[in-house]
């Protein structure tokens, strides 16, 4: 399992992105946005948080230039698997791979603190070890993480189970931090190969920084 | 030439930094006040000296770069 890491001018969760892969056994790779190409023996590819180009004019907006961006845009055309995290989540959503954008939260506040996500849907391959109603404890950190959609927009995604994670209480109640429409946290594209989430996985991989609830969301990427 | 373009959340996708400030303006008794939308302004300084030309050019970087369509409308006003 090869995971290669995008890194543009502000990114900063590539290294815990590439250690929380790598302690589930992965062969990592972090890729300068200046890159043309995606590694060939890329098996999934990561576009990870932080603010990429200071969040200048929108979150993700100038990122979506970058050269290795047609790369990406090509490597998720031919089937390949993208996962964005947080800014990389409003960068695929920049790029036009995923539906929707992601506004300023509605209290205009940057929330950074441990949340509770529902499986809304786990047939696909990053949530396969999961069941649906399941609650994982995952963090949140962003400024600009309420997701939106239009009415029609929210329609298509149900209609082809591309909502993925639902903000919730501990009981798998909605409760919703940021505004987000329909309380999403996460989603991914009608191919399913391309998927985006403002929480972060890969800061909860060890119970003792509060939680391990990752490990099981990126596990699926593992197991073919 | 000078374009003015001011960027601005679409009617219906709800603005809450245009709400905070409705809020603020309320708390120092502007009643008057029936609703707030917050946008930004991005000015441009263009070599180009057709009116129609330089909007057709403005257009696409509105649509490509300046503006998120998905949630914002966008206005151009080019000054000469």
């Amino acid at each position: 399992m090869k995971v290669t890491i995008l890194q543009f001018p502000g990114t900063n969760c590539e290294y815990d992105t590439q250690h929380a892969f790598e302690s589930l056994g992965a062969t990592t790779e972090i890729l300068w946005h200046k890159s043309e190409s995606v590694p060939a023996d890329t098996d999934l590819l990561v576009v990870a948080g932080g603010f990429s180009y200071g969040d200048y004019l929108r979150s993700g907006a100038i990122a979506k230039f970058s050269p290795v961006m047609q790369a990406v845009k090509k490597y998720a055309n031919e089937g390949g698997k993208v996962l964005g995290i947080c800014n990389g989540f409003q960068v695929l959503t920049e790029s036009g791979l995923l539906p929707g954008a992601l506004k300023r939260n509605e209290h205009l506040h940057f929330i950074s603190k441990h949340h509770t996500l529902k499986v809304v849907n786990n047939e696909n391959d990053f949530l396969k070890e999961l069941s649906c109603g399941d609650v994982v404890n995952i963090p949140i950190a962003h400024h600009d993480g309420n997701y939106y959609i239009d009415e029609q927009g929210l329609q298509d995604l149900y209609a082809n189970n591309q909502v993925l994670l639902q903000y919730s209480d501990a009981k798998g109640e909605i409760s919703n931090p940021n505004g987000s429409v329909d309380s999403i946290a996460g989603i991914c594209n009608k191919e399913k190969n391309v998927f985006g989430l403002m929480p972060h996985p890969e800061r909860a991989m060890e119970k003792l920084l509060g939680s391990d609830d990752g490990v099981k969301m990126l596990q699926g990427f593992f197991k073919a | 030439m000078k374009a003015i373009v001011n960027v601005s959340l679409k009617a219906g996708v709800l603005d809450s930094q245009g709400k905070a400030v409705h809020h603020a303006l309320e708390s120092l008794h502007f009643g008057n006040v029936s609703d707030v939308r917050v946008g930004k302004q991005i000015i441009l300084q263009l070599g180009e000296s057709d009116e129609s030309k330089a909007r057709a050019d403005v257009e696409k970087m509105c649509e490509e770069l300046l503006a998120n369509t998905v949630i914002e409308d966008y206005e151009i006003e080019l000054v000469k």
